[in-house]
């Protein structure tokens, strides 16, 4: 399999399993991943406690005060700090509960491709032959389609809503953790270490999970952090394209849809969703820089 | 073939060249998607029925911002006293364009061009028939394989006789609607001949005031202005430039890329009333967007719980954030431009404490309901979700506990139809301006007693039911308006459904653009418009 | 070397063909009906629709359908579109200019700016010039595109009336025929002035847009490749010897740094063309990802069957040539396998 040969993990010596504070002594180093670090994490405490933080409900509307401006702007009420929608929700309240929605969306995919793209990549690297054939081309059809299409042919067999949002985006971005697995698999598979172990009479199950795996982890953390950026992205696509959460839910690219033809009138409104997920996509791959710096300087994103 | 397709429009490029520099006036109209294809009896959408309509004419049209009938190619016509036989009187010297995909008409519009048009979308062993798989789908329901007897040839080539098996009030006004466009008898022969029939759908020959130029799929239709029947337009070059998002078609109306566009954002309308470039026209549209309550499911077979529903939705509220004030509160079914509409019906009042206590007297508690909202943006409804969260939001004030629901469009109107839904909102926008498009349409039951599929509320009463049965049947139009009347009368009283709003139809032109009228039916003619420098 | 190509193409043909029956299959199980989508809030009697399906073939078992589809494919065959009655092929084949052009052009601008931004920031450091830079590109990597066309759109062609905001040409002053397909080039064959500068300023959002993540993971690629270069023997010896600093940088190094850069480019194609299908939405670009979302909202399968077939064909020959590519840049993997 050739293009693996682009995958730089293929390359690389995995991080030495060192205590977590040497890690974190790394990590502190690099100021713009502390700086997102800490905005994640902001974001997670309002993501976590939007019932007791937003100042009203996210559905309840306020008849007459639809389309309010954000208070710095004139003819804004300062009930709404961050003005209004196009019938009426409070914006700030909206965001607050619409963090939750993006994060659970983002952890959900990013914990079920690491499940599945590790059992996929490690049965491939270890069984090979037929199976390892089987599974590698089927990642190349998910790859051949653009992941968006793809993603809206899904939603459209099994219909829209959160949960199959998460489906359709794990489905799309699976190759990259199968991919990844396989080839550090394969590449830990020559060492030493493996073969003494395998000389030893240890399981093959064994082997794959507790001998090889932890070896594996140092890119796949790198690749969830990325992941996790990636499916915000793209629930968000989808979302934008009235395929993701369902009204009313607050999902921060269904709101900057809802908002469309407010534009020209009152661009407010459309401003904020979309630096919601701006900034919370930023600061997660300022965060994933850290960790890939720290976990091992050489491995690069690409 | 490939290379002489390129020579032709680069010949007929440069040609235009030419023209421009005698200040050609071309018009440029942004339109919001590509066409199906250019023959309107295989289509659907108006957005098609627009793109052909420059080069078709039928046997009698619309007048122009009306839904008056007027003859076209039909000089006049006579209905015998039986009501079973019309006979049409074609117009003499009629031209087809000349020109087009290499076609040259050897003769004049007559009989056999009216027979083919119709027997095509009729005649199952016609040789177009099969032809771009059409479906004909208008001729089917407007019901003329149950209306029509025969088309034939009258006394000479210049008649046409209909011959019907009913008397029906309707069909004029059906044969000025798009799929009865006239196409050219010959045409279809030559391409025919040249074995390339497909053509005929995707390069279209007519009697219209503009011929066909070029299409280049979603992004320009191109046509030129013909000296036919109806005399030479006053502009030359008349341009489609399709271009699907709402904003994008007002920048391009501002920086004069286009001089009149279709359905503007209602939210863009205060900003283009302030432009000293743009006139927006506005027409009261023909069309009614509502919301069912599915009569066959409790506790909507009771009618104190249909009026408490209506009463608890701030309509007013939903045609200033879902309209944008570019709509009109409904209390009928038919628009107040339809003929037979009843003024003096008393409109519900937006009321959600009495609501809720109708909603006690009548026994409801708890009630646990879904909205079913659609998809896709439509004439009557610009913003179905913006709307269903509405609605849910006013009925959680009556205690009214609501989930949202979605289908594919396809889907969704399917099941509705099937009844699935408990409420849901559905609309529609008439084809002829005639009430009964919408009266039987709309909520008619068959002799059984069963409601008809677009009966979405599923409500069927039998005194409803005879009276607009027997105003279909009678063509004095006095008589017809009284027992429309009694019909919205019964309605009101009833409240099968909550008639939300008729929307207003806005068209922002420039200023340079002269003698445009906005058609209450939804079509886009350029026939009489002129342009100003 | 032709042995490796071999075994590459062969490995593709069993991938095409689980394509198509995929692709087949997955059409098949989507809910809705393209004779129902066409017919709105109007409706349709069972009995007609079952005519009309029988019509087109939609009655048959699946299967059947499956094999006359092959069958037809094999003949070169793509099917007729459902909605606009044409053939699918003829479709795609006027639509995919209007793609290649975005996308290409799209992938120079990236190319062109990311690759000396990545330069620089690696050359200074941890300076001012790397930490602006690569923050940037950072934020460009972080981009929901949507939201970023719609702001452009906002800033650029609505408030400072700098650009247009969608379409290709401005149709009232401008009309040519299309030879190529390309709006650039089509705009000079046609010898009209200034048609070529009204080509470049409707393109010009659009490839911003669409090319702002590419941009952003060359620049940073470029960065990484050239610090590991900056730090190999050959150019600390080129320094001690005391060649300027342009030289090393711009000779040595960067032809060394640009090869993992090259695969990335190629790596892109598919990230590219799903970013147009927004990019397309956003502009009314008359491309096909446009095209593709219409037709999955028609339910119109010959044409999404055949669109899917013609765009995935493209990413696997596109990966099948970079896979070449890399080949030929590194004997090693030749024989890896």
């Amino acid at each position: 399999m050739p293009s693996d040969a682009s995958l730089p993990a293929a390359t690389t010596t995995p991080a030495p399993p060192g205590p977590i504070r040497a890690f974190w002594r790394a990590f502190r180093e690099n100021r713009g991943a502390v700086l997102g670090l800490a905005v994640v994490s902001l974001i997670f405490f309002i993501a976590v406690f939007a019932p007791l933080l937003a100042p009203y409900n996210p559905t309840e509307q306020f008849r007459g005060f639809s389309k309010l401006p954000p208070f710095w702007v004139e003819g804004s009420d300062p009930r709404f700090i961050l003005g209004t929608d196009a019938v009426g929700r409070d914006m700030l309240s909206r965001l607050m509960y619409g963090a939750r929605v993006s994060l659970f969306i983002g952890l959900s995919v990013m914990v079920v491709s690491m499940v599945v793209g590790v059992a996929l990549g490690l049965v491939s690297a270890f069984f090979g032959g037929f199976i390892d054939v089987l599974i590698i081309r089927i990642m190349d059809l998910v790859m051949a389609i653009p992941s968006l299409v793809l993603a809206i042919l899904i939603i459209a067999i099994i219909g829209p809503n959160l949960t199959n949002t998460i489906v359709a985006v794990t489905i799309v971005g699976l190759p990259r953790y199968v991919r990844l697995v396989r080839a550090s698999a394969l590449t830990e598979l020559t060492k030493d270490y493996v073969t003494a172990a395998k000389v030893s009479g240890v399981r093959k199950f064994r082997l794959m999970t507790v001998t090889v795996l932890p070896n594996c982890l140092a890119p796949l953390i790198v690749q969830a952090a990325l992941g996790l950026s990636d499916a915000i992205l793209e629930a968000a696509g989808l979302g934008f394209l009235g395929l993701g959460a369902q009204p009313p839910t607050p999902e921060w690219g269904a709101m900057l849809a809802d908002t469309r033809d407010l534009m020209l009138s009152h661009p407010w409104v459309m401003a904020f969703p979309g630096l919601a997920i701006l900034i919370t996509v930023l600061a997660i791959n300022l965060m994933g820089d850290g960790l890939r710096d720290a976990l091992d300087p050489r491995l690069r994103r690409s | 073939m490939k290379f002489n397709k390129l020579l032709g429009a680069a010949l007929l490029a440069s040609s235009m060249l030419v023209a421009g520099a005698a200040n050609a006036k071309t018009l440029v109209y942004c339109s919001e998607g590509s066409p199906e294809n250019f023959t309107p009896s295989i289509n659907t959408t108006g957005t098609s029925f627009d793109a052909a309509r420059p080069v078709y004419n039928r046997l009698v049209q619309f007048t122009p911002g009306t839904t008056q009938v007027e003859p076209a190619l039909a000089e006049s016509w006579t209905v015998s006293p039986d009501g079973l036989t019309i006979t049409f009187k074609l117009r003499p010297g009629v031209k087809f364009h000349s020109g087009v995909n290499g076609f040259t008409p050897t003769r004049d519009l007559n009989a056999e061009d009216v027979i083919w048009s119709f027997d095509r979308q009729w005649k199952p062993d016609h040789p177009y028939a099969k032809v771009s798989a059409g479906s004909y789908d208008y001729f089917n329901d407007m019901a003329m394989p149950d209306l029509l007897e025969s088309i034939t040839k009258g006394d000479d080539d210049m008649t046409v006789v209909f011959k019907l098996k009913k008397p029906n009030a309707p069909i004029i006004a059906n044969l000025a609607m798009d799929f009865a466009a006239i196409h050219s008898a010959e045409y279809a022969k030559y391409l025919l001949d040249k074995g390339t029939p497909e053509q005929f759908d995707q390069i279209p020959v007519g009697t219209g005031s503009f011929s066909f130029v070029d299409y280049q799929k979603d992004a320009v239709i191109r046509f030129k202005a013909f000296d036919g029947w109806a005399g030479k337009p006053k502009i030359d070059d008349l341009v489609y430039a399709i271009t699907p998002d709402a904003t994008a078609r007002y920048a391009k109306l501002k920086a004069n890329e286009c001089q009149v566009m279709i359905a503007p954002n209602p939210a863009d309308l205060g900003d283009m009333k302030s432009n000293p470039d743009v006139n927006v026209l506005e027409q009261a549209g023909l069309n009614i967007g509502y919301y069912a309550m599915n009569n066959q499911k409790p506790p909507f077979d009771k009618p104190e719980v249909r009026k408490a529903f209506a009463m608890a939705i701030d309509r007013d509220a939903i045609i200033k954030e879902v309209y944008q004030g570019a709509g009109q509160k409904a209390k009928n079914l038919i628009p107040p431009t339809m003929w037979s509409y009843d003024d003096s019906v008393q409109d519900v009042a937006y009321d959600p404490e009495k609501a809720k206590k109708m909603l006690e007297e009548a026994g409801v508690k708890d009630l646990k309901i879904d909205i079913w909202w659609m998809p896709v943006q439509r004439p009557y409804n610009p913003n179905a979700k913006r709307m269903a969260e509405m609605i849910q939001a006013d009925l959680a004030k009556i205690g009214v506990e609501s989930t949202l629901v979605s289908y594919e469009w396809g889907e969704y109107r399917k099941r509705m139809q099937a009844g699935e839904h408990m409420t849901g909102m559905l609309g529609w926008t008439g084809d002829n301006g005639d009430p009964d498009n919408f009266f039987a349409v709309l909520l008619g039951c068959n002799a059984e007693g069963k409601p008809n599929g677009n009966n979405i509320p599923k409500w069927c009463n039998a005194k409803f039911q005879e009276v607009v049965n027997k105003a279909a049947t009678i063509t004095d139009q006095a008589e017809r308006t009284k027992l429309y009347q009694e019909a919205q009368k019964i309605q009101a009283e009833e409240m099968p459904q909550v008639n939300i709003a008729h929307s207003t139809v806005f068209e922002p032109i420039r200023k340079s653009v002269t003698g445009y009228k906005v058609s209450p039916l939804g079509s886009h003619e350029f026939q009489n418009v002129d342009i100003t420098e | 070397m032709i042995r490796f190509l071999f075994k590459r193409l062969a490995l593709t043909i069993p991938t095409f063909f689980a394509l198509m029956f995929i692709t087949f299959v997955m059409l098949r199980l989507v809910p809705g009906d393209p004779i129902e989508v066409r017919r709105g809030e109007r409706g349709i009697s069972p009995e007609r629709l079952a005519q009309l399906r029988h019509e087109m073939g939609l009655d048959q078992p699946v299967w059947k359908q499956f094999l006359d589809y092959v069958n037809a494919l094999l003949h070169g065959d793509f099917g007729t579109s459902i909605v606009s009655k044409s053939p699918v092929l003829h479709e795609f084949l006027t639509l995919f200019p209007a793609t290649l052009e975005l996308t290409l052009t799209a992938m120079i601008f990236a190319v062109v700016l990311g690759v000396p931004a990545g330069v620089i920031a690696a050359s200074r450091r941890g300076g001012v010039y790397d930490q602006t830079l690569m923050g940037l590109a950072l934020t460009g990597y972080s981009m929901p595109i949507f939201w970023w066309g719609l702001i452009l759109v906002l800033v650029m062609s609505n408030t400072l009336h700098l650009t247009p905001v969608s379409g290709r040409v401005d149709l009232i002053k401008y009309y040519y025929p299309s030879v190529t397909g390309f709006m650039l080039i089509d705009s000079i064959l046609s010898g009209q002035k200034g048609a070529f500068w009204d080509a470049v300023r409707h393109l010009i959002l659009p490839m911003i847009v669409l090319g702002t993540v590419p941009l952003a993971v060359i620049a940073r690629m470029t960065r990484s490749s050239m610090l590991e270069v900056l730090e190999e023997d050959y150019v600390r010896t080129a320094r001690a010897k005391g060649l300027s600093w342009t030289r090393v940088v711009g000779v040595h190094a960067l032809r060394n740094a640009l090869i993992p850069v090259v695969t990335v480019i190629g790596l892109q194609v598919g990230g590219l063309l799903a970013g147009a299908v927004l990019t397309e939405t956003i502009f009314s670009w008359p491309g096909v990802g446009k095209w593709l979302i219409e037709s999955i909202n028609r339910r119109d399968y010959p044409a999404l069957q055949g669109g899917i077939m013609l765009i995935a064909t493209i990413v696997i020959l596109v990966n099948l040539f970079i896979d070449l590519l890399y080949g030929l840049i590194n004997p090693r993997i030749r024989h890896a396998k």
